[in-house]
């Protein structure tokens, strides 16, 4: 790794107004998006994170337990200021919709179709697209110096840079908009295998599907241009040199290869991995420390040791056993960080395998960090 | 409870969990131990750039024509594997009703993308139909389905209910009647749910195990906690004072070694002996314990020893053991 293309966590953080994390489902993204947040607020930044389904009990310490629209400023001693809200897409959608309709009445055509309400849950990318979209909101307000999104678990890691243009396109639908067509002209604009095909879905489905489906691009008729201009907008913003994207992975197969594959893809497009988070790594047991955080402080009772020599001679075969286990799953991860290493142009941060899940502020502090280097992990 | 039997009491296993608990691993290693008892087994997976190619040895993808992945050395049992992905199961299903020579351009042009959003849950209620269709040719004896990550399981399975509610006549009501017909039937369909004894993942089960019986009405097996330590009696005592007992000599860095990795070791088990317990306590249902392999990476070699160890959990289970009865 180049040295000089090196970058902290800790200078992102302080440099940075987006920061996007993304990897896959189970690897800690939700929390690392929260604690990155937390840092930034450490380092008298105005941080906001916008959370997609935060744990429960992380949400209650937040104050975040229910979807909002509006940021939720969070109390705590830090010369900056620390807001989050959790992601309502359909409540962001609805925001949209009757910021571009042309009237109150347009708007309400359009949040009453059915197949509208269907959008945020049946089509996918909404979510991502609304993620995005709310990401570009907080950052146009000015209220925020800094904006960590968490990106929803999603199988296709580029769902969400691709969410804007694929919602455009959905909306400008060339089929379902020539049935707008006046009359008799739009069955003959039509070609004959769309036909058969809204035949088909009416008899399948039922006509009313159909129906549905015309009155909803017959709703938004004319507000094309007003979203097309504002994805075009959300993209631009996902690839400013402000923004920067933090793949998080936990040291598993299907999340280091999940993260290679990000990588590689955000490379195609342009927009290198500016860091990557390794949560969950197994202390360098050799070193002989375990950093804080990993194992309860609470006093042990202390065991008294066999007396008996054969039963301690099995104990400490055992013991040895637990040793070599547990290297070989350094080893293992130690391979997965060198894998990834060529793929990220800035630092690898390490965060242990904590003992408790982070469900309060003191653990998010702890998080925060470990990864803007305040404590070691114990690793190399 | 005997391994065949357990195996037997249902023709779909629907196998689902929090991302990243090893859900597609349990999915594997039960697979391979209804064959290794004699039946034929299908895996069923969503979509084909999973863990399940890697978990089977079968590296280079599934495929939507069913493959067989393994063979018991005896009894004549095997493992096929597929992917059927929301989207070949919608676009099979449109091609069956006439759109044959379309199909493509229904995806160029978005159409699909408008009939699933106009029809939410079509793609969802035709996996499991086709799940259904096969269960009903009785083509394997068992059907292991590897279903997506548990909000997304739970918003899967109640997707045919809601699609009754929306499609008032035609065949598409009459396919999501027949698929909550499965769901409701224990002799047909069960659900088997998996953890990791950590607190995230164990809320996550105990919300989702309620969500599946009061909102999909199916039944569940007992649950999977997988990657469990095995004690080790002793654990705890200092590692200096027991190499003395023993009659050796420990170097400072050995001991300071062993010493890290028995604390390290130590926590853990109390996290997971906490974490088992408020499962117990808030979920009435029998547990399945799976050993940590100690392995960040799971290939079809752990596969072998993982349905060993899930073979021994089902026969320490109670005799005529019956999963919880729906609702």
């Amino acid at each position: 790794m180049a040295q000089e293309m090196a970058r902290d966590l800790a200078d992102l953080v302080a440099e940075r107004s987006i920061i996007v994390c993304c990897g896959s489902g189970g690897a800690g993204k939700t929390t690392t998006s929260a604690a990155i947040a937390l840092a930034g607020a450490r380092a008298g930044r105005r941080a906001c994170v916008v959370t997609i389904d935060p744990a429960r009990r992380l949400a209650d310490a937040l104050g975040i337990g229910k979807l909002e629209n509006t940021a939720r400023l969070i109390e705590g001693d830090w010369p900056g200021e620390l807001s989050a809200l959790m992601l309502d897409a359909k409540g962001t959608f609805d925001d949209l919709v009757r910021r571009y309709s042309e009237s109150p009445e347009q708007a309400e055509r359009i949040l009453s179709n059915r197949l509208y309400r269907n959008l945020t849950s049946a089509l996918s990318g909404t979510q991502e697209y609304m993620a995005a979209e709310k990401l570009f909101e907080l950052n146009e307000s000015g209220d925020f110096d800094l904006v960590v999104v968490d990106t929803p678990p999603t199988r296709n890691a580029l769902d969400f840079i691709d969410a804007p243009g694929r919602m455009t396109r959905f909306l400008e639908n060339r089929v379902f908009r020539l049935l707008l067509m006046p009359g008799r002209a739009s069955m003959r604009a039509l070609s004959v295998a769309t036909q058969a095909l809204l035949k088909t879905i009416s008899k399948v489905a039922g006509s009313e599907i159909v129906e549905d489906a015309v009155a909803f691009f017959r709703a938004f008729d004319g507000m094309e241009q007003g979203f097309r201009d504002r994805a075009g907008r959300v993209e631009q913003l996902l690839s400013d040199p402000g923004t920067a994207f933090v793949l998080v992975a936990a040291p598993r197969r299907d999340s280091v290869g999940e993260a290679h594959y990000f990588s590689a893809r955000l490379a195609g497009s342009g927009l290198p991995v500016a860091a990557l988070v390794m949560n969950r790594i197994h202390p360098d047991f050799r070193s002989g420390e375990i950093g804080p955080g990993v194992v309860s402080d609470s006093g042990a009772e202390a065991v008294a040791p066999p007396s008996e020599p054969r039963a301690a001679g099995v104990l400490l075969g055992a013991l040895r056993q637990n040793l070599a286990d547990f290297e070989r799953v350094v080893e293992q991860e130690q391979g997965y960080l060198n894998q990834l290493e060529g793929g990220v142009e800035g630092a690898i941060v390490q965060v242990p395998y904590l003992r408790d899940d982070v469900h309060d502020l003191a653990g998010l502090s702890l998080v925060a960090e470990y990864l803007v280097g305040q404590v070691a992990s114990g690793r190399a | 409870m005997e391994i065949e039997a357990f195996c037997k009491q249902s023709k779909v296993l629907v196998v689902a969990g929090k991302g990243g608990v090893g859900k597609t691993t349990v999915a594997a290693a039960l697979a391979r131990l209804a064959a290794d008892s004699g039946m034929r087994v299908l895996v069923v997976a969503l979509d084909s750039s999973g863990a399940l190619p890697s978990l089977l040895g079968t590296p280079a993808g599934l495929a939507y024509e069913e493959e067989t992945v393994y063979e018991a050395t005896s009894g004549g049992g095997s493992v096929g594997a597929r992917v059927i992905t929301p989207d070949d199961a919608l676009l099979e299903y449109l091609m069956d009703h006439g759109l044959k020579r379309v199909a493509k351009r229904l995806v160029s042009t978005g159409v699909l993308d408008v009939v699933a959003t106009a029809i939410p849950g079509i793609r969802e209620i035709l996996v499991l139909g086709k799940v259904k269709q096969i269960e009903r040719a009785g083509a394997a004896d068992l059907v292991v389905l590897d279903a997506p990550a548990t909000g997304h399981a739970v918003r899967f399975l109640t997707s045919a209910s809601g699609l009754m509610d929306a499609a008032r006549g035609g065949p598409l009501r009459a396919q999501a009647t027949e698929v909550v017909e499965m769901l409701h039937d224990p002799e047909r369909c069960q659900v088997m749910l998996v953890t990791l004894p950590e607190e995230t993942p164990v809320n996550e089960l105990i919300e989702t195990a309620y969500r599946f019986e009061d909102e999909v009405g199916v039944m569940l097996t007992p649950v999977v906690v997988n990657a469990c330590y095995e004690p080790i009696a002793g654990l705890g005592a200092e590692v200096g004072a027991v190499a003395k007992a023993a009659g050796e000599e420990l170097s400072d860095s050995e001991r300071a070694a062993l010493s890290c990795a028995s604390v390290f070791r130590l926590g853990r088990e109390r996290l997971q002996e906490e974490q088992i317990n408020r499962l117990e306590a808030d979920l009435p249902l029998p547990e399945l314990r799976l050993p940590y392999l100690f392995r960040a990476e799971i290939g079809p070699e752990e596969i072998g020893p993982l349905s060993e160890a899930l073979g021994e959990a089902i026969d320490r289970l109670p005799d005529g053991f019956r999963g919880r009865a729906a609702g």
